[in-house]
C-alpha cells in the first residue's frame, strides 16, 4: 500500500515498513524517527547507513552482526533506539524488517 | 580412485553415507569423519528431563550406522583447506579429497553470554540441548521445590526452534501430574517478538502458552546473567528473576570452521538455499544444521535436505548442472503436553498450515492443531529415527519438497 510520509507518497507494507529503499529519503527516515519518538543525531544516522549498507549487500541482520560489525555497540544500540532497537532502526533507515530466522 | 569425504556421522552425514554408498560404483571412497562413539538420539533430549525417556534410549553406537563399504575415521577435524582439496585432522593427518560434505552440525556456546557458566551453572542454570545437560537437568527437577521457572532461549537461529516452547509445554503438564502446579510460576523468555518465528504458528502457540498459564517475556534480548541476584538482565535494562533457569544457549556451528576461516560471525557454512553447493568451492557441499541456508535446524529438514543433496552429488560427478530444488521444507511435531502435540509444515515461502498430512483431507496427522495421535506421531519419530531416517531409507508419503494438498495456505511475507 502507499502512504505519505514528509510529504512524499512512498510503498510500505501493512507494519510500516518501506518496500523500495530506492524511495528513502533522509527526510522520510527523521519522520519515521518522529512517530518512533526518537531525535535523529549524527550517531544514529551512522546505525541507519550501516543498515542500508549491510542490506544492499543482502547481509543478514541480528544484534550480533550489528555490534561485532556495526558503528555503536549493543548497548549504546539499546540507547539510541530504545525498546526492539533492530525493527525500529530498520524502519527507519527504509529496509525490510529483519527476518529473526527460522 | 576419486574419493568422497563426509565431516561428521551425525543426523545428517550418516544419511549421506548411507544415501551414497549404493549410488557411487566402486571407483570412490567414501569415508566419514567423526571425534564422538556415541550417536545420540537429540529429540530425545526434549523428553530426558521429565522421565519420559531412559538414558539409554537416546543413545546407540556411532558405527552401527556408517554402512559397509565405508570408512568411519574417530578423529577430531582441525581444518579445511579449501584450496589444497584437503581436510587436517586434530591428529596431524591429512585427508585428500575430490568432493567434500560438511555436516559437523551446531553446538551450544554458553561461553557467549556473560555470567552463564558462572556459579549458577549446572546448580541452577541449565541446557537441555546436550545429553549431560538434559540428565543433570532431570535430577535437578525430580527433587526441585517448585519456585520460578524461566524456560529462555538466547538468540536465533537455535536447532529444533520449537524445543523451548515444548519443554515449557511438557514442564506445565509434568508439574500439573505432580499436583504442585501451583507452586510453580512458569515463565517463557525469548529474543523474538512472539511464541515462535512464523506468525500464524506464533499466533496459535501463543493462546496455547496464555491457557497453560505460562507467561511470555518477547523481545528479550540478554546481556548478562547476574549469578549473585538470580536475573536475566537484558540489553535494554529488562530483568527476569529466576530460581531454575532453562536456556538454550547461543548455538554455533564447530569451531574447526571458525579455523578454516569459511563461516559466518556464527560458524555457519555459507550454502546455496536450493543446491546445498558452497559457495566457498564448488566440490565442496554442506547439509544440516552446519549451513547457513533460512530452513529450521531440524533432522526432518536434514532428512529432505540429503534427498536432494544425493541427487546433486551425482550430477556434480557426472558433470551435469545442479538442481535447484531444496525449498526449505520443516515438518516438526510440537509436544504441547497432557498426552498431544501438534504439527507444523512449512517451507522458505509458506507458513506453518492448517490441514491434514500427510494424506491431504484425510491425516491422520492435523497440522496446527493440538492431537492424540500426533503425540504418537512424536514418540514414533524415535524408531523411524533410528530405523529409517539415518539409514536413509525413504518415509513413505512424505516428500523432501513441500505438497500443498490439503493444506490452508498463506504466503510468508519474506
Ligand atoms: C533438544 C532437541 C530437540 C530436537 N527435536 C527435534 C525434533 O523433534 N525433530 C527434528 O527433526 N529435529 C530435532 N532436533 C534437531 C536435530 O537433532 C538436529 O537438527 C540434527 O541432529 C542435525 O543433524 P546434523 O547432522 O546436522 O548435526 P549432528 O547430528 O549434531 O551431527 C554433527 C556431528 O559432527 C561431529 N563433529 C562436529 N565437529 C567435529 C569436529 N571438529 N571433529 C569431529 N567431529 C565433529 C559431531 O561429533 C556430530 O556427531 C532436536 C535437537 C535438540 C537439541
Amino acid at each position: 500500500m502507499d502512504k505519505e510520509i514528509a510529504g512524499m507518497i512512498v510503498a510500505v507494507n501493512d507494519e510500516g515498513y518501506l518496500t523500495n529503499l530506492e524511495q528513502w529519503t533522509k527526510e522520510i527516515g527523521e519522520a519515521i524517527a518522529g512517530e518512533e519518538n526518537i531525535a535523529m543525531t549524527e550517531q544514529h544516522w551512522k546505525v541507519i547507513e550501516f543498515l542500508q549498507h549491510a542490506h544492499r549487500n543482502s547481509e543478514a541482520l541480528s544484534i550480533r552482526s550489528l555490534g561485532k560489525h556495526g558503528p555503536v555497540s549493543i548497548k549504546e544500540f539499546y540507547v539510541l533506539f530504545p525498546g526492539g532497537p533492530l525493527k525500529k532502526a530498520s524502519r527507519i533507515a527504509g529496509i525490510p524488517k529483519p527476518a529473526s530466522c527460522v | 580412485m576419486n574419493k568422497l569425504l563426509i565431516l561428521g556421522a551425525g543426523t545428517a552425514g550418516t544419511m549421506m553415507a548411507n544415501h551414497l554408498r549404493p549410488r557411487l560404483d566402486a571407483e570412490w571412497e567414501i569415508s566419514i569423519v567423526d571425534q564422538e562413539e556415541t550417536h545420540y538420539y537429540q529429540p530425545g533430549f526434549l523428553f530426558l528431563p521429565f522421565d519420559i525417556y531412559k538414558p539409554k534410549q537416546l543413545q546407540k553406537r556411532i558405527d552401527k550406522f556408517v554402512p559397509a563399504g565405508v570408512n568411519l575415521i574417530r578423529q577430531g577435524i582441525d581444518r579445511i583447506v579449501p584450496d589444497k582439496n584437503e581436510v587436517v585432522l586434530t591428529n596431524g593427518k591429512e585427508l585428500q579429497y575430490d568432493i567434500l560434505i560438511i555436516a559437523t552440525g551446531t553446538k551450544i556456546a554458553p561461553q557467549e553470554v556473560s555470567g552463564m557458566l558462572g556459579p549458577l551453572w549446572q546448580k541452577d542454570i541449565f541446557d537441555f540441548y546436550t545429553f549431560a545437560g538434559a540428565k543433570a537437568l532431570r535430577d535437578k527437577i525430580r527433587s526441585w521445590p517448585g519456585g520460578k521457572m524461566v524456560v529462555h532461549i538466547c538468540e536465533m537461529p537455535i536447532k529444533c526452534p520449537v524445543a523451548p516452547l515444548e519443554f515449557a509445554f511438557l514442564a506445565d503438564s509434568f508439574f500439573v501430574e505432580k499436583g504442585m502446579r501451583d507452586r510453580v510460576d512458569l515463565t517463557f523468555v525469548t529474543p523474538l517478538s512472539g511464541a515462535f518465528t512464523k506468525p500464524t504458528a506464533t499466533e496459535k502457540l501463543g493462546h496455547l502458552l496464555a491457557e497453560k498459564n505460562i507467561r511470555i517475556v518477547s523481545d528479550f534480548a540478554i546481556e548478562r546473567i547476574d549469578n549473585e541476584n538470580h536475573k536475566l538482565v537484558d540489553y535494554g535494562g529488562q530483568e527476569v528473576d529466576f530460581d531454575l533457569l532453562v536456556t538454550v544457549p547461543t548455538n554455533m556451528g564447530d569451531e574447526a570452521i571458525a579455523r578454516s576461516g569459511i563461516g559466518d560471525d556464527l560458524n555457519f557454512v555459507p550454502t546455496n538455499n536450493a543446491t546445498l553447493q558452497t559457495t566457498i568451492k564448488d566440490n565442496i557441499f554442506a547439509i544440516g544444521d552446519a549451513t547457513n541456508v533460512p530452513a529450521s535446524k531440524a533432522g526432518s529438514v536434514a532428512h529432505f535436505e540429503s534427498e536432494i543433496l544425493t541427487e546433486n552429488i551425482l550430477r556434480y560427478v557426472r558433470g551435469e548442472p545442479l538442481k535447484e530444488e531444496f525449498d526449505g521444507h520443516a515438518n516438526c511435531f510440537v509436544e504441547t503436553g497432557h498426552g498431544k502435540a501438534l504439527l507444523i509444515d512449512f517451507n522458505y515461502s509458506h507458513e506453518p498450515v492448517e490441514g491434514t498430512f500427510p494424506f491431504p483431507g484425510v491425516g491422520p496427522l492435523t497440522l496446527l492443531k493440538e492431537s492424540r495421535m500426533n503425540h504418537i506421531g512424536k514418540l514414533a519419530f524415535r524408531w523411524v529415527y533410528w530405523n529409517m531416517l539415518l539409514k536413509g531409507r525413504h518415509i513413505p508419503f512424505v516428500t523432501a519438497q513441500m505438497d500443498e494438498r490439503g493444506k490452508h495456505f498463506r504466503e510468508s511475507e519474506v
